[in-house]
């Protein structure tokens, strides 16, 4: 199939190789000078030398047959949202998958109906969180319109709140607890709920207010929480 | 009324001031400190250091409430993000993208974004005053 690649740093790069020796026919645009230079040599005339944002650009890569899949990889999430947009909505592209380089822009790309994203960052934190149990956080469900995540986090015996009630606490802005699992059972949290060790707290959090919470629940971080454990 | 100015540079700065006169409530956003100086010793307005693309910088700067949000930062494609979060996300009634390039300008003003391109009205006024022969002024 025909795909266009914007950008030809490290992740442009490795996917546009893959994707000739997948045999595909494509075509890759980087504007910087130095590193076009470089792909030219290795990709040959597959690599367009310009501002992949540039309407005139798109159209000289063939933006208008249009490609089946147009991967918008800079190192920049406006670039890649604008880049995107012009693909889908104003030369019918079926597929664009854009690159989310900073995890706090995800939500512009939902928003603005860019529905197909990777972002390196956040799938390395995913791992983490499933690979490290003292990470102490758990997303359990990513609400991606609305914006929410359901999380858990299990209270240990040196966590700030432990022996706390929950209405005299100050939880970060955008976060809610909503039960405790304790002893098979599960509570919904009221405001004279104490916290105690083992507890597993259900919360739901807006999208940035997950690591805070676990901040509050939880303590500062892991390391410490670990030399405290010791 | 309230208005958000999002980037504090000449233009940014310069709409900024113009709305204070007329009595607008006005709060200026800007990654950098240094923009303040250019609002002037006498800047009675808001301003809040950080980048449009940040919702917390965003509300902090009362997007939330305004009537009027001005997108002048020196990137047109974080305009135009910026723009359309404004737009979608807060519902602002008035939102106005400043768009350098004239392809990009017309793209996005044809699905809903009210978008201004300085580079199309110099071609424009150019263009007029060749064709209609006005001639040069006089020195006085």
């Amino acid at each position: 199939m025909y795909i266009i690649v914007a950008g030809g740093g490290k992740v442009g790069a490795n996917v546009t190789r893959s994707l000739v020796e997948m045999g595909h026919e494509l075509t890759m645009i980087e504007q910087r000078p130095d590193r076009f230079a470089r792909l030219e040599e290795e990709f040959g005339p597959v690599v367009l030398r310009g501002d992949a944002t540039e309407i005139s650009v798109l159209e000289r890569a063939g933006i208008a047959r249009p490609p089946e899949l147009l991967l918008a990889l800079t190192g920049d999430d406006e670039d890649n949202l604008v880049i995107s947009q012009i693909g889908k909505e104003g030369y019918g592209v079926p597929k664009a998958i854009a690159r989310v380089n900073d995890p706090r822009n995800q939500a512009h790309f939902d928003l603005l109906g860019i529905k197909q994203t990777v972002c390196a960052t956040t799938n390395i934190l995913g791992l983490v969180e499933h690979e490290v149990p003292e990470h102490g956080l758990v997303r359990l469900l990513k609400l991606g319109e609305e914006g929410l995540e359901i999380v858990e986090v299990q209270i240990e015996s040196n966590s700030p709140v432990a022996g706390s009630r929950v209405g005299g606490l100050s939880l970060p802005e955008g976060s809610r607890l909503i039960s405790v699992f304790r002893h098979g059972r599960t509570e919904l949290v009221e405001p004279g709920t104490v916290m105690r060790p083992g507890d597993q707290v259900l919360a739901v959090v807006s999208d940035d207010s997950a690591l805070a919470l676990r901040k509050a629940l939880l303590g500062s971080s892991r390391e410490e929480a670990g030399q405290r454990r010791q | 009324m309230n208005a958000v100015v999002i980037g504090c540079g000449r233009v940014g700065s310069a709409v900024a001031k113009g709305l204070a006169a007329d009595g607008w409530e006005v709060t200026v956003l800007d990654e950098s400190e240094d923009a303040l100086s250019r609002l002037g010793p006498s800047w009675r307005g808001g301003f809040v250091i950080g980048h449009g693309m940040d919702a917390k910088v965003l509300e902090r700067a009362g997007i939330a409430e305004a009537d009027a949000a001005v997108v002048a930062t020196s990137g047109d494609n974080t305009n135009v993000v910026i723009g359309q979060v404004v737009q979608r996300r807060y519902g602002t009634r008035t939102v106005v993208v400043r768009v350098l390039d004239p392809a990009r300008a017309k793209f996005y003003a044809e699905r809903g974004l009210n978008t201004v391109c300085p580079t199309q009205t110099a071609i424009s006024v150019l263009l007029e005053t060749v064709q209609a022969g006005v001639p040069a002024l006089e020195a006085t």
